[in-house]
């Protein structure tokens, strides 16, 4: 600050109007208890838990939360603040980190940005209309939200679907896998800072999503499976493309595996950072390639076969260690397996019907409109009011590309249902943040978030 | 197949951090899901002999990697008194969820380290999930912008 006139009375008339912001800006921003406190407001509880100490129960040793150190000097840690609005933190994803030097000590995922109250839509729309909501959550996987939801309903009619339906469906959920994975590895190349991966990476992408643009009509959000099958036969050509696709990505694979993991800047970004055991993720209920990665091969298309998955082959990938290089290698070789799924579905594909008939779920054909009455109203009145689906509650598990995708619904006897709950594996997974970044660098956090593979519509819902 | 899971059972409230705890070391090793369901426009929902509705339930599915079983918990909470023991000694996973619930439908968690909301802003009021939440009715609440220029 200058001492002559002029400046002063400027810098007067700037402190008063900061001394009238200030309050209003923390009002607006603060969030209060749902933020990260300053070591000495926090309970010993949960600073307990921000150390990953609760994660030895599973071997039997509790830790007692007054043995935690809260003495830690206040002026040799600070909290600092990831994103919202943080290019590395995959949407709106907001981590308050404690650092003592550059050393991460406590983290704590802020997340609902994004929150939309989905689930609460859910139970203002029909089943028929259901399929439009969830996609919309996991945008990166929509199709596996889709299926999920259908399955549900599918499981509380009791409903048989055709085997050409089964089968067009794991086809475009294959492809979905592949789609997330390889969006994985462009975004998690532009993280640690290879540019040409993301480049590579949205170019394959672009394949599969141009193949899903032909058959649904959409690159997202298809709305595509739906309760009784799927909306439309695979267009005339389906084989072509599916080649092109089989024979485009292993070739490219192994473009990646040069471009990465024979590469030692990547590899040092990535070797022994951020390792998690099978115990720890087990018990923080971590799913996909973040358990796999610690070495058990638990992948519900194995484990509990839904669909057909029980027909194809297909290998499980698993890895060693659990860190962050493990997680890179296991959805790399997942989507050469995908690959090997999508050419055993391309043989196997029967002839027959897309969707299954039942008057009860399947409106009536477009042609058959024209002609009869009796269609014209069965198809209002599929649309507007919606079939009844009988009163019970199922649990609906599959393999997402980022670990365990539920559905947990309820229906009352009506065409809506009464509760519809996802469980979605980024809003778990996040858990998992905490024990791997602690005892870290700020610098591998990059590296660490983007193994987690978060998508934020899923985790705010 | 539709990768459902149907091994039901129901637990009484106050048995049921003792009977997650048996599952626990009979090998059920994940805590896969837990939410919450508000039932006051459906109390008159099947349920197995001699368990009393109650106007919330807590559902929680659990996984054994071991013996690849599954299960499903549900236990009855009362509106008087919306509260449950927390598992979070059990399966630390279970954190976000019974934040999650809380949010959403207002279940207290007895013993979690951090009972806060967690999908929306601290000063919300009421619990979404909830069927007599009325959506539509009040405005959106969102903070007030307080322009300074």
């Amino acid at each position: 600050m200058t001492d002559t006139t002029d400046s002063g009375s400027h810098n007067r008339f700037e402190d008063e109007l900061y001394e009238e912001m200030e309050p209003t800006l923390i009002a607006e921003t603060s969030e209060g208890a749902q933020e990260m406190l300053a070591r000495e407001d926090t309970r010993p509880a949960e600073l307990a838990k921000e150390y990953g100490s609760t994660l030895r129960l599973p071997e039997g040793i509790e830790l007692d939360p007054s043995d935690v150190n809260i003495e830690t000097a206040e002026d040799q840690t600070m909290i600092i603040n990831m994103g919202p609005q943080h290019p590395s933190t995959h949407g709106v994803l907001r981590i308050m980190m404690e650092l003592e030097g550059e050393t991460v000590l406590r983290t704590k995922p802020v997340v609902g940005y994004l929150h939309t109250g989905m689930e609460k839509t859910a139970e203002g729309l029909t089943f028929l209309q259901g399929p439009t909501n969830v996609t919309r959550m996991d945008y990166l996987a929509p199709l596996h939200n889709e299926l999920v939801f259908s399955l549900a309903t599918e499981a509380l009619l009791g409903l048989e679907i055709p085997e050409r339906a089964t089968w067009i469906r794991m086809l475009m959920v294959e492809l979905n896998r592949m789609s997330s994975h390889i969006m994985w590895m462009a975004t998690n190349g532009m993280d640690l800072g290879s540019t040409s991966m993301m480049i590579y990476g949205f170019r394959e992408r672009e394949l599969i999503l141009s193949f899903f643009e032909k058959v649904t009509g959409l690159r997202m959000n298809h709305n595509y499976i739906r309760p009784g099958g799927v909306a439309a036969d695979l267009p005339d050509g389906w084989e072509d493309d599916i080649s092109v696709i089989c024979d485009t990505i292993p070739p490219r694979l192994a473009e990646y595996n040069q471009l990465l993991t024979g590469q030692p800047i990547f590899r040092r970004r990535v070797d022994g950072v951020g390792v998690m055991t099978t115990d720890q993720a087990l018990a923080l209920s971590a799913t996909g390639p973040i358990l796999r990665a610690t070495g058990l091969p638990w992948d519900l298309r194995k484990d509990k076969p839904y669909l057909y998955y029980d027909q194809v082959e297909f290998d499980v990938v698993v890895g060693s260690v659990g860190d962050t290089f493990d997680r890179y290698a296991v959805r790399l070789n997942e989507i050469f397996e995908s690959t090997r799924i999508v050419g055993q579905i391309l043989e196997k594909m029967p002839k027959g019907d897309y969707k299954v008939q039942s008057r009860k779920v399947t409106p009536p054909p477009r042609k058959r409109i024209d002609e009869s009455m009796e269609a014209l109203i069965h198809h209002f009145k599929i649309y507007t009011e919606g079939y009844k689906v009988p009163e019970g509650e199922v649990y609906v598990s599959v393999e997402s590309p980022r670990g365990e995708l539920g559905c947990y619904m309820v229906s009352d006897g009506s065409a809506r249902p009464y509760r519809m709950h996802i469980r979605g594996p980024s809003f778990v997974n996040l858990q998992s943040l905490p024990p791997l970044l602690h005892g870290g660098f700020i610098a591998d956090a990059i590296a660490i978030i983007s193994s987690v593979d978060p998508v934020m519509g899923e985790v705010d819902r | 197949m539709t990768g459902s899971t149907n091994d039901v059972i129901s637990v009484d409230r106050s048995s049921y951090l003792q009977v997650v705890s048996d599952l626990k070391d009979a090998g059920y090793n994940m805590c896969s899901d837990l939410c919450g369901v508000d039932y006051l426009e459906h109390m008159g929902r099947p349920l197995p002999e001699g368990v009393a509705p109650e106007r919330f339930e807590i559902v929680v599915n659990l996984t054994s990697t071991i013996n690849r079983i599954w299960l499903r918990i549900r236990v009855q909470i009362p509106e008087s008194d919306p509260e449950l023991d927390s598992l979070f000694n059990l399966y630390p996973g279970s954190e976000a969820m019974e934040r999650e619930v809380y949010d959403l439908i207002g279940i207290r968690f007895v013993g979690h380290p951090d009972m806060t909301r967690i999908l929306l802003p601290q000063d919300w009021e009421g619990h979404p999930l909830r069927k007599d939440y009325s959506i539509g009715r009040i405005p959106v609440q969102f903070k007030e912008v307080r322009r300074t220029r």
